[in-house]
């Protein structure tokens, strides 16, 4: 496979370093919030439920802080990762998301077809005939080896409900 | 003596045809796991570890560990056919081993691979052996401080030890911990860092989290970087085989010492990555041919998977006599004794004897039956990787998704996997180890608990952690293992002013 783009350009590693590191203090001051919820002082049983996770969360925000020094003073400007090989990562996560949050709705195994089907076409090009073979191929097998030699249950929507699965 | 008789006994135990079936399946599983770009060991335990719910917990421990035995020989396969190192550790193996596959001596690569990784495995299961039930007796005078050390031991040699910058394997280890104590406490039973949501009632699941950084996260990564398959036809026979064996007796110096470097990175736990590294660097720098390295030189081979392996077995040293783990893989094996209702430490070795030889004795079968499958299916595993990638990525999708759901059968586990995937994607583009995040969504709570323990034990007083020359000693350790850097700096700096 190639990336398939000959673009040059995209966001360079220190701003999304940057921002990488922003949104892990930002965790962190979260962290420090539900614990002062908990309560972080010395109870009746020793150190409250927020005691351990306060200090954590500072150790998150003070490293996250000397991170950020660190990423700022280093001074290249190497890309993070090229438009084109950001959009081929995104034609990855976004029919991920829309397959995982259809899931609770259509079942496991017809979003699961939905998904392999689309993936091999769009990206892979293949015929139809591979496409479906492969597509109907692997929830087939996963069926017996999951639900039917190992007896784990796996969530289904209502064509399995029609089919009597 | 009487580790001799519980051996023998373990042998009983995992010689039963079940389980035998069991290992032959791990191996498999496992060496496509380790073929395949985008599932890792660690990934590949969590995902299978559902398949094991309906097994007893001797088989399933011994088909899980077998997976890991096999993604640890099949890391090799990638490696030298294909110059694409399917593990980190096996990146070492692709300086000798590729150059000398296109030489026309794939063969002789691999055989010397496989067996390297088969010696260095033996060894560190003996040392196991040996060593496994003392250091477990010796645990069992552990109190809480103690068993905070131990943590603390473990979680500062990661800093130390850690090729990434020691603040961002502080922030990674930190946010696992973070991760580790939302939902119920389990000292007070009160709520915490639930905000009110009652998905997060019983926290974050590590399996998830694994599923989520390794396998997601690498896919992603493959994505963006494209991937092009082309590999030497691997062509092994008897012949080859046997020549090869003939040969490497003469690398035994090598061999031994890659044996000793990786089972005290392993213990360490620095992992199997650092120590293929190390020993390739001092083979070469110590082998008479030191300069022909990088060429094609069998030896080149040998130091790296020799290591590997005796590092990826002897994490599981601490795994079963501590309760912690040496590396991600073998904390998702300890996460699939905690489902299964054992709890590893220095108890084990008293309360499950049988699983625990069993287990032990399934580690030298488990290795035979993977070096005897190995080199007889070669060509089988290299044909996988030469189907397409486009084809390949749904497929793990689809078998993460599963493996995420069938933790607790929830679809919201399945979702949190995706945004797992995406963060693993982007801390490890900006250089952030994942391994320690892992261990300590797996650890938090118990380090929390032993820490709490303690300070309620001392009234409040850090003094608890300097109060007997043990507690004092492993604290020190770690101090020593977590400025360690900063020391070997200092060392240099010295030396260089003294010369």
């Amino acid at each position: 496979m190639t990336t398939g783009s000959s673009s040059n350009t995209g966001p360079t590693h220190k701003l999304v370093e940057a921002g990488v590191t922003l949104l892990i203090a930002l965790f962190g001051v979260i962290v420090i919030v539900g614990s002062l919820k908990a309560g972080i002082n010395w109870g009746a049983e020793g150190p409250r439920a927020g005691f351990f996770p306060f200090y954590i969360g500072l150790f998150i925000v003070a490293s996250s802080a000397i991170n950020l020094w660190n990423g700022m003073r280093e001074g290249n400007d190497r890309l993070f990762a090229e438009w084109g090989q950001l959009r081929q990562v995104l034609s990855v996560v976004i029919p991920t998301a829309i397959y995982v949050g259809a899931m609770p709705f259509i079942g496991l195994y017809v979003a699961s077809i939905i998904f392999i089907a689309w993936f091999m076409r769009w990206l892979g090009k293949y015929r139809w005939l591979t496409v479906l073979a492969v597509a109907f191929g692997m929830p087939i097998v996963t069926y017996f080896i999951f639900e039917r030699w190992f007896m784990v249950p796996l969530p289904k929507g209502p064509v399995e409900e029609w089919l009597g699965i | 003596m009487e580790e001799l008789v519980n051996l023998f006994h373990g042998f009983a135990v995992a010689l039963q045809p079940f389980n035998i079936m069991v290992m032959v399946l791990g191996i498999v599983l496992g060496v496509i796991i380790g073929v395949l770009p985008g599932l890792g060991g660690a990934n590949g335990v969590a995902i299978l570890l559902p398949l094991t719910f309906s097994m007893p917990p001797t088989s399933a421990i011994i088909m899980l560990s077998c997976i890991y035995w096999g993604a640890l020989f099949g890391g090799a396969i990638t490696s030298v056919l294909f110059n694409i190192p399917g593990e980190p550790w096996s990146v070492a193996t692709t300086f000798d081993g590729y150059p000398m596959a296109q030489q026309g001596k794939a063969g002789e690569a691999l055989t010397a691979a496989f067996t390297s990784s088969f010696v260095g495995a033996l060894f560190a299961v003996a040392m196991i052996t040996l060593v496994a039930p003392l250091v477990a007796s010796f645990a069992l005078q552990f109190g809480p401080a103690e068993k905070f050390a131990v943590y603390f031991l473990a979680f500062c040699s990661f800093v130390g030890l850690s090729k990434e910058p020691p603040f961002k394997t502080i922030a990674a280890m930190m946010i696992g911990f973070a991760l580790a104590a939302v939902g119920l406490d389990s000292i007070t039973g009160q709520l915490r860092l639930t905000f009110g949501f009652t998905e997060l009632l019983n926290g974050f699941d590590f399996l998830i989290a694994v599923i989520g950084l390794f396998g997601i996260g690498e896919i992603l990564l493959t994505m963006e970087e494209g991937l092009a398959f082309r590999g030497g036809n691997a062509k092994i026979n008897l012949r080859v085989v046997l020549q090869t064996w003939k040969e490497l007796p003469k690398y035994w110096m090598t061999s031994l010492r890659s044996c000793f470097i990786g089972c005290w990175m392993g213990v360490t736990p620095a992992g199997a990555t650092p120590a293929s590294f190390m020993s390739y660097g001092i083979a070469k720098r110590v082998a008479k041919n030191g300069k022909n390295f990088g060429k094609g030189e069998i030896e080149g081979v040998v130091a790296p998977e020799t290591a590997a392996h005796a590092a990826g077995t002897a994490a599981l040293l601490p795994m079963l006599s501590l309760g912690v783990p040496g590396s991600p893989t073998a904390a998702v094996l300890l996460g699939g004794l905690l489902i299964w209702g054992l709890q590893p430490g220095p108890m084990l070795f008293v309360e499950q004897k049988e699983f625990v030889w069993g287990l032990i004795a399934s580690m030298y079968l488990g290795n035979i039956v993977g070096l005897l499958v190995v080199l007889t299916c070669v060509p089988i595993f290299a044909a996988i990787l030469r189907v397409p990638f486009s084809i390949i990525a749904p497929l793990i999708l689809v078998l993460c998704a599963i493996g995420a759901y069938s933790v607790h059968s929830s679809t919201f586990d399945v979702m949190l996997m995706l945004v797992f995937g995406v963060i693993g994607y982007l801390l490890k583009k900006c250089n952030y180890p994942l391994a320690p995040l892992v261990l300590a969504i797996v650890l938090g709570d118990k380090a929390e608990e032993a820490f709490r323990q303690s300070l309620l034990g001392s009234q409040g007083s850090l003094g608890v952690f300097l109060s007997n020359p043990l507690v004092s000693t492993i604290m020190i350790l770690g101090l020593i293992a977590l400025f360690w850097s900063v020391i070997q700096e200092g060392y240099t700096r010295l030396r260089s002013a003294v010369a």
